[in-house]
């Protein structure tokens, strides 16, 4: 048969179109090829444009703003109380730790500090977002390399952690429950009990997913030695959290600038020294580990006691104390439709999201609203990061490569 | 002032005399105001400085301060891995006035200054590709501009039929 007739229609239209694709010989020459926004591995909708050499990736330009909704926009726009949920929708893989990364910021602007019970349950949900934000990590880079069954134990254990969401904070996935000089409302017992259990029980399974994937040759072969970045070029770019912890980079803002009662806790910060995929994998499941520990130090520890500042012009009010006083019910008022007063002045307030360093940085003119929020998005810089990664992996790797990296896009285009 | 910071002035009025516009404590932060023209140095300054050694620069970002004169401002926060320290630059810049990129000192500055190009319309000077970070290329406005509606400019983008 002759070769002309052998083509395809798709193939005879490009052709006659004004293109300069060629068919000659597809391995012997340089191609592009994009990836997302529409892709299962680039989990959300982030797009790369990568030039190939056959399978080899020699450069990549990510693309992003497919998810931007204007966040920053919005709170220029909003009282610093209005803004709580909308932290929710950034890091929608953590939205507890976004919550209080917010509050604390404004806090810090306010220069008051939520009581003492209320900071050990803050504590508390970080670290539940982090392994929440981990387990994610840990069942979509087995899904995105094969190994579909780590998927479904991961997701098992989230599942648990959704129900004690539901049990702090009254919904399962848009919590927004830290409060300006608090939380929205105290835990009782019953649910320590059960994330007591939870973390008595997640070691062993956690093992469970261990075991699949840290002897599985398929695995360590796609991982291993992929997505190498060093020390100085990780520091360079601005990589955050476990990314920039796997390069041997010993940052964690817990330990360097300790916030909420981490001081007094005692934890380790795992480093690997490898700065490839795998060196982020081990990074990761080390901290779930450690993020158990903490728990179980905090959950002795957590003292009784209000989870709200008595601060009226600054603090929201209890509900109760809105329906059944009129002082309350003024307050209440007051604040929502005129939200707080805080001083002129600005603030950086950072703290260790799952992802990375999660900053807010505010610019307060005095009025109730924000004159400017940035919110400094890990995932964001941490992308940056991704044409030094694939530089030079194959187009196969690429996919673990990202998964490695765990961005998440509802942060990164805001 | 914290020991840190005033470590960190010092060093700075030592090195560049008396070119700095405003220097602000404020909840025990740093924020030093220089006139634009020196941000490259200062900031190579600081980084490279064996004593101070802000290696991280954790965020930058703009900010429009609605006046006719220095209109908007790029603000720098930097961080020390070495003193677990951070401090915070500012520059101001008239509309129309070209910012100097540090992207040659830090190169995490090139998507945030892509990023300010894109909400203010900012132009950093010797940025190696500057582009819209979210908003499409064709797109002409700069939302986050203080004259620029929260509803948006009804017809700026073009929606499929």
């Amino acid at each position: 048969m002759e070769p002309q007739t052998r083509k395809s229609k798709i193939i005879e239209l490009l052709e006659n179109e004004q293109t300069s694709v060629s068919f000659d010989d597809p391995l012997g020459s340089q191609m592009i090829l994009n990836m997302g926004p529409q892709h299962p591995a680039t989990h959300g909708v982030l797009r790369l444009v990568l030039k190939l050499d056959g399978e080899t990736v020699i450069s990549a330009v990510p693309e992003l703003g497919y998810l931007h909704r204007g966040i920053e926009k919005l709170a220029e726009n909003m009282s610093y109380h209005e803004f709580i949920p909308l932290t929710d929708r950034l890091d929608y893989l953590s939205p507890l730790s976004n919550n209080v990364g917010y509050v604390l910021a404004v806090e810090k602007l306010l220069g008051i500090e939520a009581p003492i019970r209320a900071q050990y349950i803050r504590t508390i949900i970080c670290e539940l977002a982090r392994i929440f934000s981990h387990l994610v990590f840990l069942g979509s880079i087995g899904l995105d390399l094969g190994a579909v069954t780590v998927w479904m134990y991961a997701f098992r254990e989230r599942e648990k952690l959704y129900d004690i969401f539901e049990k702090i904070a009254g919904a399962r996935f848009t919590t927004s429950y830290a409060r300006i000089g608090g939380v929205a409302q105290d835990v009782s017992d019953n649910t320590l009990d059960e994330i007591k259990k939870f973390a008595d029980e997640f070691p062993a399974n956690l093992k469970e997913c261990e075991k699949l994937l840290n002897t599985n040759k398929i695995f360590l072969g796609r991982v291993d030695g992929i997505g190498v970045i060093s020390k100085e070029e990780a520091i360079d770019i601005g990589l955050t959290g476990p990314s920039l912890r796997a390069c041997g980079v010993d940052y964690d803002v817990r330990k360097s600038n300790p916030y909420l009662i981490y001081k007094e806790l005692d934890f380790d910060v795992p480093v690997y020294d490898g700065g490839d995929s795998l060196a982020r994998y081990y990074v990761r499941m080390d901290e779930m580990k450690e993020s158990i520990r903490i728990l179980h130090q905090l959950i002795k520890k957590i003292p009784k006691g209000d989870v709200k500042l008595d601060n009226p012009k600054k603090v929201l009010p209890y509900k109760k104390q809105v329906y059944t006083t009129i002082e309350g019910l003024i307050h209440d008022f007051m604040l929502v439709n005129f939200g707080i007063e805080p001083p002129v002045g600005e603030v950086y307030h950072a703290i260790e999201a799952p992802k990375g360093e999660l900053g807010f940085y505010i610019y307060s003119n005095g009025e109730g609203r924000p004159w400017r929020l940035k919110i400094r998005a890990p995932s964001f810089v941490n992308l940056q990061s991704l044409p030094i990664l694939v530089k030079g992996a194959m187009i196969s790797d690429v996919v673990a490569i990202i998964a490695s990296l765990d961005p998440v896009m509802g942060e990164a285009d805001k | 002032m914290e020991e840190l910071n005033e470590k960190v002035v010092r060093k700075l009025k030592n090195k560049f005399g008396d070119i700095f516009l405003n220097v602000q404590e404020f909840r025990g932060e740093l924020t030093i105001t220089l006139p634009k023209e020196y941000i490259i140095q200062v900031s190579k300054f600081l980084k490279e400085d064996e004593e101070l050694s802000f290696n991280l620069l954790s965020d930058l970002c703009g900010i429009d301060m609605n006046t006719k004169e220095n209109r908007f401002g790029v603000i720098y926060n930097l961080y020390s891995l070495k003193n677990k320290h951070r401090i915070r630059l500012k520059i101001f810049a008239s509309e129309g006035d070209k910012v100097p990129s540090v992207t040659s000192v830090w190169k995490t500055a090139n998507w945030h200054e892509r990023e300010t190009y894109d909400m203010f319309g900012i132009i950093f000077d010797g940025h190696p590709d500057l582009r819209r970070m979210y908003m499409p290329e064709e797109y002409e406005y700069h939302p986050l501009r203080k004259d620029f509606p929260l509803m948006g400019i009804s017809g700026s983008l073009q929606l499929p039929e």
